[in-house]
């Protein structure tokens, strides 16, 4: 017994003690997320409907989701409401951080209230912000006739302010997390670089464009892609203030999957959708990969 | 921009930080105030902040008319053994990512990687598909089961890893301890920042999923609270004062979470952003 332990190589025993610190999650993330993501390309090019056999059919799915004028619609919508959710929290953001930068009193208490809107539930948020978007006694139109605006926006009852209403509430919620990462870029800075160049006679102007700027381009960038991405894949705020509505007026991306999913039951239909929204999500962090190499060097 | 700066500038910095503030709070500090009120008070010009009679009751009335206590039961339950499950087995696996070496390994870590950019919305079908063949909707094991193995946890763990010096461990080696003993004793009680950091995310997250649970729950003893909030709206969309007890009832968890970890909150913002 002894020596056949001992003719077990070092290499392979180290092989096995890696393998054993690896494999309670990679069980786990092989089957439950590994194989649905490979089946997820498999779906999208079949007719299905839960039930009995898949029918093979091509690329027949996607030539279906570029005729139907839901999907276009909401693809194109998606990208209206990323547009403005990234360059809105992007200078929001920007903006708080470089201010929560300064010395000032309560400045924990500053960045927490900013922060605190990430953490709060989804569900929670969106129907406060629907009761203070009330169209006839909301807080929020109260406000606007008080400052006399005569005929204030109908926001998610209406079908040219939903969208506007929805992504004023995702600037709310996540400008304090990009705060956060932009922070820190911003701490990283070394303090010895403003000294150094007010010692060679820099302003404050000079200082922010020639060294702070150039340091934090690297973070800016990392924040437009994530939110980005994010806002790509957004759907729990959207369905929990107007489930896409109305009529088809919020309706994005993941809204279309979700109903063609779990709704209409069409497999094949929403799988082509979800590899559409993979593949543009795939390039932007394609985009990112390449830029932060640039970037880096 | 360390540089003193005027009292003038100084005030000003000061009034928009206040006025930013506001803007962020008022929606909660609405929230909150509004469950305090009757529900016909709720919309009154101008607005009450402070509700002259403070309707407690509204926070005892809710409990009784929605099955609240089973919610939050599941939502603490569920957000627990996720969180345990969780960060057990990301740190295991990232030790041996980082710390082991095996045949494989590269090209298992990129299986990883490659899963981490691609959104769960957009195989979230065919992974429910797999759970009902294996009759595990509408049970909290399948809602475990998809949630517990993600990617992310394993990464972020893993780059924290990569930092601990080899040296240091060939030292404990050589001393006699095992691989084992070395993750348990030496690189457990060091990564604790690392770890609080991925629990805190997973707990909010958890405790927030509002698509998991409406995807895989349809019977309502096993529901958890965004969707039982969701209900409750369903039911009585204009009881508005009740509807906003509960909403404040489902942020205190998240809000008592925050309050303890606030920097460990900054550190897995911060984590999760500097990429490798």
């Amino acid at each position: 017994m002894n020596n056949r332990k001992k003719k077990l190589s070092l290499r392979t025993r180290n092989a096995l003690i890696g393998y054993s610190f690896i494999l309670p999650n990679f069980i786990g993330f092989f089957i439950f997320v590994f194989i649905p993501v490979m089946f997820s390309l498999v779906l999208s090019l079949v007719s299905w409907n839960g039930f009995g056999p898949m029918k093979f059919v091509g690329l027949k799915n996607f030539v279906t989701i570029f005729k139907d004028k839901n999907f276009v619609n909401a693809l194109s919508r998606t990208m209206y409401y990323t547009f403005f959710t990234v360059v809105l929290t992007t200078f929001i953001a920007l903006g708080l951080a470089v201010l929560l930068n300064n010395k000032l009193r309560f400045r924990g208490f500053f960045r927490s209230a900013v922060f605190f809107p990430y953490v709060a539930s989804i569900v929670a948020v969106g129907v406060v912000w629907n009761m203070l978007f009330q169209k006839d006694f909301g807080p929020i139109n109260e406000f606007l006739r008080w400052i006399g605006i005569q005929n204030p926006p109908g926001w998610t009852a209406s079908v040219k302010w939903a969208i506007p209403a929805v992504i004023i509430v995702s600037v709310w919620k996540y400008m304090g997390y990009y705060m956060i990462v932009l922070l820190a870029a911003l701490q990283d800075i070394p303090v010895d670089l403003y000294e150094a160049a007010t010692i060679d006679g820099a302003n404050r102007r000079q200082y922010f464009w020639r060294i702070a700027a150039p340091l934090l381009t690297p973070a800016l960038f990392f924040v437009v892609l994530m939110l980005t991405v994010t806002s790509f894949k957004s759907f729990d705020l959207i369905y929990v203030m107007t489930e896409g509505g109305p009529g088809q007026a919020t309706t994005l991306v993941v809204n279309y999957i979700y109903s063609k999913s779990f709704i209409s039951e069409t497999y094949g239909v929403s799988s082509a959708a979800a590899m559409v929204l993979l593949f543009i999500i795939s390039i932007i962090t394609l985009i990112q990969f390449h830029a932060e190499k640039k970037l880096t060097n | 921009m360390v540089e003193r700066k005027s009292a003038k500038s100084q005030l000003f910095i000061y009034v928009l930080l206040i006025f930013i503030v506001a803007i962020t709070l008022l929606p909660l500090v609405w929230m909150f105030s509004a469950s305090l009120k009757l529900n016909k008070d709720v919309f009154t010009i101008p607005i009450q902040w402070i509700p002259r009679n403070p309707v407690w009751k509204n926070y005892i009335t809710i409990w009784k008319k929605i099955p609240l206590a089973k919610f939050t039961t599941n939502s603490f339950k569920l957000t627990i053994i996720v969180c345990i499950i969780q960060v057990f087995t990301s740190s295991f696996a990232a030790y041996g990512f980082a710390k082991c070496h095996f045949p494989g390994r590269n090209f298992l870590f990129l299986l990883y990687v490659a899963t981490i950019s691609i959104p769960w919305q957009v195989y979230m079908l065919p992974q429910f598909i797999e759970m009902r063949t294996l009759g595990l909707t509408n049970s909290h094991l399948g809602y475990v089961l998809m949630q517990s193995f993600i990617a992310m946890g394993v990464f972020l763990v893993r780059q924290f890893y990569i930092s601990i010096p080899d040296e240091l461990l060939e030292a404990a080696r050589i001393d006699g301890l095992n691989e084992y003993s070395i993750y348990a004793r030496i690189v457990l009680p060091l990564s604790k920042p690392a770890l609080a950091s991925l629990t805190i995310m997973s707990f909010v997250t958890i405790w927030n999923d509002f698509m998991g649970p409406m995807i895989y729950f349809t019977r309502t003893e096993l529901k958890t609270i965004p969707l039982g909030i969701r209900m409750f709206i369903g039911q009585y969309s204009a009881e508005y004062s009740l509807i906003m007890a509960a909403a404040v009832l489902s942020i205190i968890p998240v809000f008592a979470v925050f309050m303890m970890f606030q920097k460990y909150f900054v550190q897995s913002v911060t984590s999760s952003g500097v990429k490798g």
